[in-house]
């Protein structure tokens, strides 16, 4: 783009109200920032997950604060707990109903392989029925970790090229 | 003490199939299987063991005869005192006993389990599901001949095996079960772990 401003910040004399920037970064800033989790809370994992989302700890700094109980309004699942087999197939079936975009957290040893649960009633790892962006070690991990696991999704959402996405879609 | 020894006599003046049972610590009785239940009725209106506690099952493995029993503890809040009844299921292949789910609407989810864990029915009983594992498991997991790690078997739930390529698999062991040590003053010692690390999934365990 040919332009006489020499400027390299955005100047509001120059520019007035419009910001340029990229479609992929829009959408990626906007998906990143409200991120609701789905939380899929099966066992001691998600009193865990319940301390993350209060004053202490406070996950609503990172914008995932709007637990959805209902699968339609929400982006992400955080599956905190054990997954027995006979839990499988709801936990399935909500991922099925979640609208895309959707992302999966995989939160504790339980959820991410099955846990000390080598047992005839455990799903070994969650990634056996949905396909999981990130794993938090941990039995049952910090608040801090899952903070963590969030930023981390929310560094991998913003690599996505959401508008080609989009226009496949 | 006085008063578990009266139990014990009474009930064995009114039920004379009664056997003692040893015991190490709560008053303990056989009973054949078909005074089960008025034995417990016996008990619950007439000595006031108004509370069934506990209703479960013991599997002496297979070719033990008889191989199934099934224990009841029950407790008295007017005497302080708790005694245990069992029965030995008199078949081995399809174990039933009657239902006391007409003594204690409390017993409805225990022999539910019991059933569910063990096979073992419960005559009379209102709705006898599996409750822990799914409609349509085949096995018996509490068992003494079923593996802890499960045996390979189909989903629960036919669509989501189709969309997912998933079973019901044997668990991977990785050197035993994953047991804590208690009593481990160091705590990262006692954390859940293998026992045995000289296998895992890609190393064969070594003959006995
Ligand atoms: S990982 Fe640990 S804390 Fe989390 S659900 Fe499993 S057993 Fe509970």
């Amino acid at each position: 783009m040919v332009t006489t401003n020499t400027e390299i910040a955005y100047n509001s004399k120059i520019e007035g109200e419009v910001i340029v920037s990229r479609m992929d970064s829009v959408i990626n800033w906007i998906r990143t920032n409200s991120m609701w989790p789905m939380p899929m809370g099966l066992a001691c994992c998600a009193i865990e997950l319940m301390g993350t989302a209060s004053s202490r700890f406070d996950i609503a700094r990172f914008g995932a604060e709007v637990m959805r109980f209902s699968p339609r309004q929400s982006d992400c699942m955080i599956v905190a707990g054990t997954v027995t087999y006979k839990m499988a197939s709801a936990v399935r079936r909500i991922y099925d109903q979640m609208a895309e975009p959707k992302w999966v957290i995989a939160m504790g040893a339980c959820a991410s392989s099955g846990g000390m649960y080598r047992s005839y009633a455990t799903l070994q790892g969650v990634d056996r029925i949905v396909p999981v962006d990130v794993y938090i070690s941990g039995c049952p991990p910090r608040p801090e970790a899952l903070l963590d696991a969030l930023m981390k999704l929310q560094a991998k959402v913003r690599l996505e090229r959401s508008a080609t996405n989009l226009r496949r879609a | 003490m006085s008063a578990t020894v009266d139990v014990l006599a009474v009930l064995k003046e009114k039920f004379p199939s009664a056997t003692p049972r040893p015991s190490l610590d709560l008053p303990a009785v056989n009973l054949p299987v078909g005074d089960v239940p008025a034995a417990l009725k016996f008990l619950r209106d007439e000595q006031g063991f108004d509370f069934l506690v506990d209703l479960t099952a013991i599997d002496w493995a297979e070719g033990v005869a008889p191989r199934f029993t099934v224990v009841y503890h029950l407790l008295s809040t007017v005497r302080h005192d708790y005694i245990r009844v069992a029965t030995d299921c008199p078949s081995d292949e399809s174990p039933a006993v009657a239902s006391v789910v007409s003594l204690w609407a409390g017993a409805n989810w225990h022999e539910r389990e019991v059933y569910d864990m063990f096979g073992i029915t419960f005559t009379g009983h209102p709705d006898l599901r599996r409750i822990l594992m799914w409609d349509g498991y085949p096995y018996f997991p509490l068992r003494k001949e079923f593996p802890l790690a499960g045996i390979d078997t189909p989903l629960p739930d036919a669509e989501i095996m189709a969309e997912t390529g998933a079973r019901v698999i044997a668990a991977p062991m990785a050197g035993g079960p994953f047991v804590a040590a208690p009593g481990e003053i160091n705590l990262t010692e006692a954390e859940p772990r293998a026992k045995d690390e000289s296998w895992n999934e890609r190393r064969a365990k070594p003959d006995a």
